[in-house]
């Protein structure tokens, strides 16, 4: 159970073999990819930043919390920081399980947690020149979904993942 | 000791310093056998600087005679902060600092007695060095007068032997006040140098102000403080290592709150104290390194 954060670009065929155990019959992975559009806003490049020391922690418990939920053979998640053009790879989270439904269920589970615990912050660049940090600024009157487990959990998804690949 | 060849300020008996040889030899007496009903709370152990008043007194008196003595009531006698001291349990009837003063001079016909309350957290070294230096033993005591009213003080005077007898003959008048007695005989008075040395502290009120004027300043201490995202940005800075009196993660954000014009209310952040998850309230260490999360946004 691994969690790491790139600088550069994040080698999806790298990860995937990382997970592979022969006791293993299937592989689930989600790629977050850097969108050109948020809440009506054309975005132009995205900016990832972490807190790395707290963010390795917690990013490792929820994996941990994932190997405890689900039947897990491994898991990894991989966070790009820096600065990252439309249609990169932001975020890549893979799992390999005896059977396909914990490794759907485990793969959904980590990236899910990832979003709403992990010390990452999103700078949003717009076309307009306009920047801002997701969460903290064009959402900061917002009213907040929940103020227990997750404080920090919006009443809007900024989700920029696309597509689930297997 | 402070120089013994100074004048005070102003001496108001004309009767000479007696010279050593003739005096009764001069004991400490703390008194400690109040019954605290104000303060609602025990007076002999109020702490300041961490350490009870009791204690602190006895250490300061011990600097300018010895042995001390520590006035307790019987039932008081084995109350932790008095066990283990040099006791003198009262043993005349009545009530008030006049027993605690006649059961001394009656266990030790021979000696004086300095006598101090121990609820003055104010008194200092030279003031009892200078109302040593100015004792007068053939007079029934030597007393400050009170900054505040002119009156004597009677709980941070010198007692010598012969007051003994005229204090039996005060109380069994019905009298109780010592400082009554004062004003009565003849005694030595001495101007204070010090307006609030004698100063005593009786409710919760007066013992949280002595606290503030003694207790030294909260010692600023040192953290480092990270900024990310949009906190960083605001801060204009990564990290900073700042000194602060802020006992918690909940103040010391209020102080940079103010400082850096942050605009995400503390609802809206989580605190990181060396890289953990920690609550607004834990009691932050010298040398923490504290960070405060702004809303996540990862994935």
């Amino acid at each position: 159970m691994r969690f790491r954060f790139s600088h550069g670009a994040i080698d999806p065929v790298a990860a995937r073999d990382e997970l592979r155990e022969v006791s293993a019959g299937g592989f689930v992975a989600f790629e977050g990819w850097v969108r050109d559009h948020n809440e009506g806003e054309e975005v132009r490049r995205l900016e990832y930043e972490a807190f790395e020391a707290l963010a390795l922690v917690e990013g490792e418990r929820i994996l941990a919390e994932a190997a405890a939920r689900f039947p897990l053979k491994r898991a990894l998640c991989v966070h790009r920081v820096g600065s990252l053009e439309l249609g990169e790879m932001a975020v890549w989270v893979g799992v390999s399980a005896v059977h396909r439904g914990e490794a759907f269920a485990a793969c959904r589970y980590i990236i899910d947690e990832v979003k709403h615990r992990v010390p990452i912050w999103k700078k949003e660049h717009y076309r307009n020149g306009d920047s801002g940090w997701v969460n903290c600024e064009r959402c900061a009157a917002a009213p907040r979904e929940s103020a227990g487990a997750h404080p920090h959990e919006h009443a809007h998804e900024h989700a920029h993942e696309h597509a689930l690949k297997d | 000791m402070s120089d013994r060849s100074r004048r005070p300020p102003g001496t108001i008996s004309t009767a000479a310093t007696a010279g050593a040889r003739d005096a009764a030899p001069l004991r400490g007496l703390v008194l400690a056998g109040g019954s605290s009903s104000r303060m609602r709370r025990d007076k002999a152990v109020l702490e300041y600087g961490g350490r009870p008043q009791l204690d602190r007194v006895i250490e300061l008196a011990e600097r300018h005679v010895q042995p001390v003595f520590v006035s307790v009531r019987a039932a008081q006698a084995h109350e932790p902060t008095r066990a283990g001291r040099a006791l003198i349990i009262d043993s005349v009837a009545g009530e008030g600092p006049i027993v605690g003063i006649r059961s001394a001079l009656g266990a030790q016909p021979g000696a004086a007695w300095l006598v101090i309350a121990c609820d003055l957290p104010f008194l200092s070294d030279a003031v009892l060095a200078e109302l040593i230096a100015h004792r007068d033993p053939r007079a029934l005591a030597t007393a400050y007068l009170s900054a505040h009213d002119g009156m004597p003080e009677p709980l941070c005077a010198i007692w010598e032997p012969a007051a003994g007898p005229a204090l039996a003959e005060f109380q069994g008048t019905g009298a109780l006040c010592p400082r009554k007695f004062l004003m009565r005989h003849p005694v030595r008075l001495l101007e204070p140098r010090d307006a609030r040395a004698l100063d005593n502290v009786n409710t919760p009120e007066e013992y949280a102000q002595a606290r503030e004027l003694l207790v030294p300043e909260v010692k600023p201490m040192q953290l480092k403080v990270q900024y990310y995202a949009l906190m960083r940005e605001q801060a204009g800075r990564s990290e900073e290592t700042l000194e602060t009196a802020a006992a918690t993660p909940e103040q010391l954000y209020g102080e940079l709150k103010a400082r850096h014009g942050f605009t995400l209310a503390p609802d809206q952040l989580k605190v990181a104290i060396n890289s953990e998850f920690a609550s607004w309230t834990r009691p932050l260490a010298p040398g923490d390194a504290v960070v405060f999360i702004p809303p996540v946004a990862g994935g």
